[in-house]
Parts: C-alpha cells; sequence; structure tokens
C-alpha cells in the first residue's frame, strides 16, 4: 500500500483529503505544519505528499526545500494543494521541486488526475 | 415522469438528434431536463413535454443541447494522446514529409478540450512540424459548446481535469477565475457546427479523425452508416481514434483495429471493402426514422 503525508493546518482538509486518499488505496499520514510534516519526513518518507502553502510555523514550500534535501528525498511526489492560484505561486512550487499542483477547492476527481498524473495511481482508476 | 412522456421524449431526441436513450434512461432526462425546465418556467417534466408538443421551437433546440452529452475535460482518456504523440504523428510525419500538411477532425470536439489537447501534443512536438501546415476542425451539434470551444476559456475546475499543471502553466492566461488558452493554439482550430446524422463530405479528407464517446448513443445502424461514411472522408493510410467503449469490430468492414492499440483503427482497402456490400448503408434520414 502507498503512502501519503497530507500537511494542512485545517483539520476538515485532512479529514476530506484522507477520506478521498483511503478511497483511492493510500495509508494516510497527517500534519497540521511544514515542521511537523518534516519530523515525520525524518523517520520515514511516504509516497506522497498532499501539501498546503500557508500554515503556521513552517509553510509548505519551505518544508519541501527541507524535505528535497533528505536523503531520498527526491522521491516522494509532491502535490501541492493550495488556495494560492496564481501563477507565480504555481511556477515557484514547480521551480522548488513540486510535481503537480492543486488549486483549492479540489474534489476527488481532482486529486486522482493529479495523482495519476505522477504516476501515484494507474490512469484507470482516476476515472472511476 | 409518466411512461408516456418518456416515451415521448425518446422519440423526440432520436428524432431530432439521433440520441438513441434504451428504456433505463429517465434519471438521465430528469437530471439533464429538469433544471432546463425550471430555467423556462416550467413547473417540470410533464409542462416541459406539453410545451414540446405545442412546436415551441426554441424548447426544441434547448432540450437537444441539453441532452448531448458534454462531460469532456483534457487529456480524457490520456491512451488516445499518448497514441496520437507516438505512434499516429511520427507515421504522418513520414508519409506527409512531402506534402508537409496534416488535418486532423474531431467529431465530437465538444468543449474543446480534446482538440485543445491535440494543438498542445502537436505544439509539444516542436521542430518536428517546424514549417508544416496544420488544421484541426473541431465539429460538435451544439451551437452553445462550440462558443464555449471558440472562447478557449476554462474554469479552475476544468482546468484540473486531465491538464497537467505545466502545460496550464505554459498555454493558458490566468483572469481572475478563469483560464483561457493561449491565441496561437486557438488559432490552431476551426470550429464549426455538424450533426454526425447529416451529410459531411463537404468538410474533405482527413489524416486522422478522433470520433470519441459519441457512437456509443446511435443505435446499430446509424453507427454503421456513420463509420462508412467517415471511411470516405479518411485517407487510405489515416486514422480513426474512438472511445474506449466503442468499436467497429461487428458493425463494418471499412476499417480495421491496429493490434495492441486500443481504440486505433485504420481504414481498410475501398477495394476489399467494395466487395461486400457495406451493411445496413442506409441514408441518414431512413436511419433517424428506424425509430426502434
Amino acid at each position: 500500500m502507498k503512502t501519503c503525508l497530507v500537511v494542512d493546518d485545517s483539520s476538515v482538509v485532512r479529514k476530506i483529503a484522507r477520506r478521498i486518499l483511503e478511497g483511492l488505496e493510500f495509508q494516510v499520514t497527517e500534519a497540521e505544519d511544514g515542521s511537523k510534516a518534516l519530523e515525520i519526513c525524518q523517520r520515514q518518507l511516504p509516497d506522497a505528499v498532499l501539501l498546503d502553502w500557508n500554515m503556521p510555523v513552517m509553510d509548505g514550500f519551505e518544508f519541501m526545500g527541507h524535505m528535497r534535501r533528505l536523503p531520498g528525498g527526491d522521491q516522494p511526489k509532491v502535490v501541492f494543494c493550495t488556495t494560492e492560484n496564481n501563477v507565480a505561486h504555481i511556477a515557484q512550487a514547480l521551480s522548488g521541486g513540486a510535481n503537480e499542483y492543486i488549486m483549492k477547492p479540489f474534489d476527488k476527481d481532482i486529486i486522482a488526475d493529479k495523482f495519476a498524473e505522477v504516476g501515484l495511481i494507474p490512469v484507470g482508476q482516476a476515472m472511476v | 415522469m409518466t411512461p408516456t412522456e418518456y416515451e415521448y421524449l425518446r422519440k423526440f431526441l432520436k428524432d431530432n438528434s439521433g440520441l438513441d436513450l434504451s428504456a433505463d434512461k429517465q434519471y438521465l432526462i430528469e437530471s439533464r431536463l429538469l433544471p432546463l425546465a425550471r430555467k423556462a418556467g416550467l413547473s417540470g417534466i410533464t409542462d416541459l413535454v406539453q410545451k414540446l408538443q405545442a412546436g415551441s421551437r426554441q424548447l426544441i433546440v434547448d432540450v437537444v443541447e441539453a441532452m448531448t452529452t458534454n462531460e469532456t475535460f483534457f487529456f480524457r482518456d490520456k491512451v488516445p494522446f499518448d497514441h496520437f504523440r507516438d505512434h499516429i504523428m511520427p507515421e504522418v510525419i513520414k508519409a506527409r514529409a512531402a506534402r508537409r500538411s496534416v488535418r486532423i477532425w474531431c467529431a465530437a470536439g465538444s468543449t474543446g478540450q480534446e482538440p485543445y489537447s491535440l494543438a498542445m501534443c502537436l505544439k509539444e512536438m516542436g521542430a518536428a512540424l517546424t514549417g508544416w501546415r496544420v488544421e484541426i476542425i473541431a465539429t460538435d451539434l451544439s451551437q452553445e459548446v462550440l462558443e464555449k470551444a471558440k472562447s478557449g476559456i476554462y474554469s479552475q475546475f476544468e482546468v484540473q481535469r486531465g491538464l497537467p499543471i505545466q502545460m496550464l502553466v505554459k498555454y493558458f492566461k490566468q483572469t481572475g477565475e478563469t483560464w483561457q488558452i493561449n491565441p496561437e493554439l486557438r488559432a490552431m482550430i476551426q470550429h464549426r457546427q455538424l450533426n454526425l446524422l447529416h451529410d459531411f463530405a463537404q468538410l474533405g479528407t482527413f489524416d486522422v479523425i478522433f470520433c470519441r464517446n459519441v457512437l456509443i448513443y446511435f443505435d446499430q445502424d446509424t453507427k454503421i452508416n456513420i463509420f462508412n461514411r467517415l471511411a470516405r472522408q479518411i485517407e487510405p493510410d489515416g486514422f480513426l481514434v474512438l472511445g474506449a467503449a466503442e468499436t467497429v469490430v461487428g458493425l463494418t468492414d471499412t476499417f480495421r483495429p491496429i493490434p495492441d492499440r486500443r481504440g486505433l483503427y485504420k481504414p481498410n482497402d475501398p477495394r476489399a471493402a467494395a466487395a461486400k456490400p457495406p451493411v445496413g448503408a442506409v441514408p441518414p434520414r431512413m436511419a433517424v426514422m428506424a425509430g426502434r
């Protein structure tokens, strides 16, 4: 079973994301900010990170930078999931090492499409 | 909705759009037509049927448009676009090296995601097509849908379905909450209103025809008729791309599937096909009137 770390300061968003990702057969862990997410990644890297941008303590972009520098930190697929919906933010995320980018609000179809796009789930599964 | 009303709508849709609903599609009618009825100030399906029977022309168009499905997103099903990039275009580039032109028809272009996906594929090929004349014709039954396709404007939700984020950044411009595809890509596509039940010989011949997820709504005779007419609009070495749930197998000899490339077909040698009279080659009007 693949693992996905959901990083978002909203417990509601984490809950919705968890339900969708478990439906896509991911084992889900949650973190409420970048610093807690980094602690989890230092213990064990997930296959995927669904990552909010604006969070207290450490934001998503800073977290990604730290995570990418961990041994094996280039492996996890990072999918941003944020209300920052302008080209400047998207470009910054991609050049900083993000694999995909979701603009909130999101739903199951968008997550499935984006996860299929980066090879986390087979393409067919995205159409269910 | 009473059974009589459902039967009326079924026949009405069959006659006016070729849409062939099976006996159990009440939910589809209700989900599409109830919002339309309310918008028109009608109380429900019963009122709507009465107005249709009275011959309200605007309502007829609205009902047909609402019922012809437009569920579509960028790079839908992915595989056909991989075929297009890895198999179809390399062959076309070889075969048309002297002429340096390619004509592509999206026969159910809908709100534009399919033709624009093809345009993006072609752009990504870069230098291989430098100096080529590329024509993409996108047709659809619905004028409303074509207007949207022409504008190339999509909601934030729509641009997140099937479209890789790099392509969004590269080929779209953001305006507030919406995204518009670049003028350069918009200029690659001609949009035309067309009912596949009617003659389409005037479109000319094509190297590639995408005809996906539209034939599933037609009955068998109509499908055969459309395949036979598509065969006349395709170059002998051209390609036909069908939807995942569609096939020519068992319907016509005018096309043959390409092994190991799901959804991809080549026209058969017309001389071979002519040896056997095509099955069910009824003119379109007859097919519509068949009303089984």
